[in-house]
């Protein structure tokens, strides 16, 4: 089976001994919004960048689409777009001039590249700036500029190293869904994220990169399920006192909005009864939406346990 | 293939053509004046007063040397700085992760640097028509020197690009290196008149050899043979080459 992405014993020690990278093993499917997941220093950039050439490996092989990084660099190239973190387009240029030579050093023709500069300038709302030099554009638009760049040779392949990080959440929301759509028309993406919440929206299966090593790699579905509790937030009628809410541990955020972690196979039955029981009147609920990141953090601390114990 | 990296070589020279134009104030401008002051105060003031070399007028001997400097200054300065900008942008890693080999992202460079000395090269020429009629004593001479010329200064500009860390280390090699090397390289006397000593000192000067090849092309007299010229032009562009190609494979100052 050819993958979009097959990563084996990946290691990257930069000089001066620092170990990146320690042996990673990963594979992405063709078709797949794969999430990759990992604390600031946790190797992210650092695969990304030997993916897309821009770092050098020490040891392991690389595929993407089949094409070995070693040996057909040239195919394997043509496969991925990169949106980067940091702005790296030149800002003199205009919004067009940056997207057609983008397409150029891919052997796009000009006459084609303009033509598929009006189609993804379009799609990403820019094609009234394309003449506007790019340091002239807000924050947002430089994104989806880079975004727009990343899709001018039509890859199979879209790494998107944060590509919403300082993006204002309206933009945000119209970024997954124009996202989710490219992926829905086949192209495979990997995305590597700060927001968990954006990982969990959009991503099928996920990878969680901590210290060099990938200590999860498995489907968005089955580590939700690992959640062993989730946190419900109950918008309570004006109230003064904490409720009693016995076998069920509770938090009073605010004097009226009351926090519960509930159990997989406890229910939320009994905190309804109980706070009936006293009294209160529950005005909604809802759970809390960061429910990744509760599992995020509770796994990278166990990896980190494990590893002191070991040591 | 092929019809890609050509596309991407026309890409990359196209952005390169584009930025020295963008900036004409900062890229064309500047050499264009500085070459215009020489001709009025050494050629036209002092140049009358020191008569004849080599059989011609003070103003017409020195043209093919200011044309030549100002080639060599506007193909070095044009790669090492905007070589280093991109790198500085980052936006250099819109060539590392595209599918361009290093010869094209280098031939993409030249080709920047050799259109902008060829253009100041043109101006400064057109100004000299202000002051000695044009003449040419052998076309293929001019025009051959010109393109050797410019492909090694952007060459060695490329080299300056990749090895600089800062503004200030682009602007090292052409104050301190670049310009004593033209100033003694016989753009204002010919070097047969100094003594001997000097005269040995002088042909380690590889600018000395250009010089000398292109005045010949326009007025037919030279300080060195003219094979000479051709064989320090092609080893300085084939070592040069070779090193630059080397660093940009290997990713100095681009991949981590």
């Amino acid at each position: 089976m050819t993958y979009a992405l097959e990563i084996k014993h990946l290691e990257k020690i930069y000089k001066g001994g620092v170990k990146a990278l320690r042996g990673i093993d990963l594979t992405v499917q063709e078709g797949d919004f794969y999430a990759l997941l990992g604390p600031n220093g946790a190797g992210k950039s650092t695969a990304i960048g030997i993916v897309t050439s821009l770092v050098n490996k020490t040891s392991g092989s690389v595929k993407v689409f089949g094409y070995d990084i070693d040996h057909e660099l040239t195919r394997a190239k043509q496969q991925i777009g990169l949106v980067p973190q940091e702005f790296n387009f030149n800002p003199f240029e205009t919004v067009q001039q940056i997207v057609v030579n983008q397409a150029g050093y891919y052997g796009v023709p000009r006459k084609e590249a303009l033509r598929r500069s009006e189609k993804y300038l379009k799609q990403s709302d820019l094609w009234e700036k394309r003449h506007v030099r790019a340091r002239m554009l807000s924050g947002g638009m430089k994104r989806r500029l880079m975004i727009a760049r990343a899709l001018m040779h039509e890859p199979r392949l879209l790494i998107l190293d944060e590509p919403t990080a300082g993006v204002d959440i309206e933009l945000r929301r119209e970024m997954w869904e124009f996202l989710k759509e490219l992926n829905a028309s086949g192209t495979t993406i990997i995305l590597t994220t700060h927001y968990l919440e954006e990982a969990e929206m959009l991503c099928r299966n996920i990878g969680i990169i901590r210290a060099g090593e990938l200590i999860e790699d498995t489907s968005m579905k089955s580590l939700l399920a690992k959640l062993m509790y989730e946190t419900f937030i109950f918008d309570l009628d004006k109230y003064v006192n904490k409720p009693e809410i016995t076998g069920y541990s509770s938090k009073l955020v605010d004097d009226s909005t009351l926090h519960v972690e509930v159990e997989r196979n406890q229910g939320v039955n009994g905190v309804f009864e109980q706070l009936t029981e006293q009294g209160i009147k529950v005005l909604s609920m809802r759970n809390k939406s960061n429910r990744l990141e509760e599992l995020f953090l509770k796994i990278t601390e166990e990896n980190k346990q494990k590893e002191t114990a070991n040591a | 293939m092929l019809k890609m990296y050509y596309t991407a070589l026309k890409s990359l020279a196209i952005k390169e053509t584009n930025r020295y134009l963008r900036i004409w104030v900062q890229t064309l401008v500047p050499p264009v004046i500085t070459t215009s002051l020489y001709f009025v105060i050494f050629g036209n003031l002092i140049g009358g007063r020191i008569g004849e070399m080599e059989g011609f007028s003070y103003m017409e001997f020195i043209v093919p040397g200011l044309i030549m400097m100002s080639v060599i200054t506007s193909s070095y300065s044009n790669v090492s700085s905007s070589f280093f900008s991109q790198k500085f942008q980052k936006n250099i890693e819109e060539l590392l992760i595209a599918p361009v080999p290093t010869h094209i992202i280098m031939w993409g460079f030249v080709v920047g640097g050799m259109g902008r000395s060829i253009l100041v090269g043109a101006l400064v020429t057109l100004i000299s028509l202000f002051f000695v009629p044009l003449q040419a004593f052998s076309w293929v001479m001019i025009i051959v020197t010109l393109l050797m010329t410019s492909i090694l200064f952007s060459l060695a500009g490329l080299l300056n690009g990749i090895f600089a860390q800062s503004f200030d280390d682009v602007s090292i090699v052409p104050t301190f290196v670049l310009q004593p090397l033209t100033y003694l390289g016989g753009v204002f006397y010919s070097i047969s008149l100094l003594p001997p000593f000097w005269r040995a000192v002088s042909r380690v000067n590889p600018i000395v050899y250009m010089i000398s090849g292109f005045r010949y092309g326009f007025l037919g007299v030279i300080d060195v043979p003219i094979v000479w010229t051709l064989i320090i032009l092609t080893l300085f562009i084939a070592v040069l080459y070779t090193i630059d190609w080397y660093l940009i494979e290997r990713g100095r100052g681009l991949r981590s």
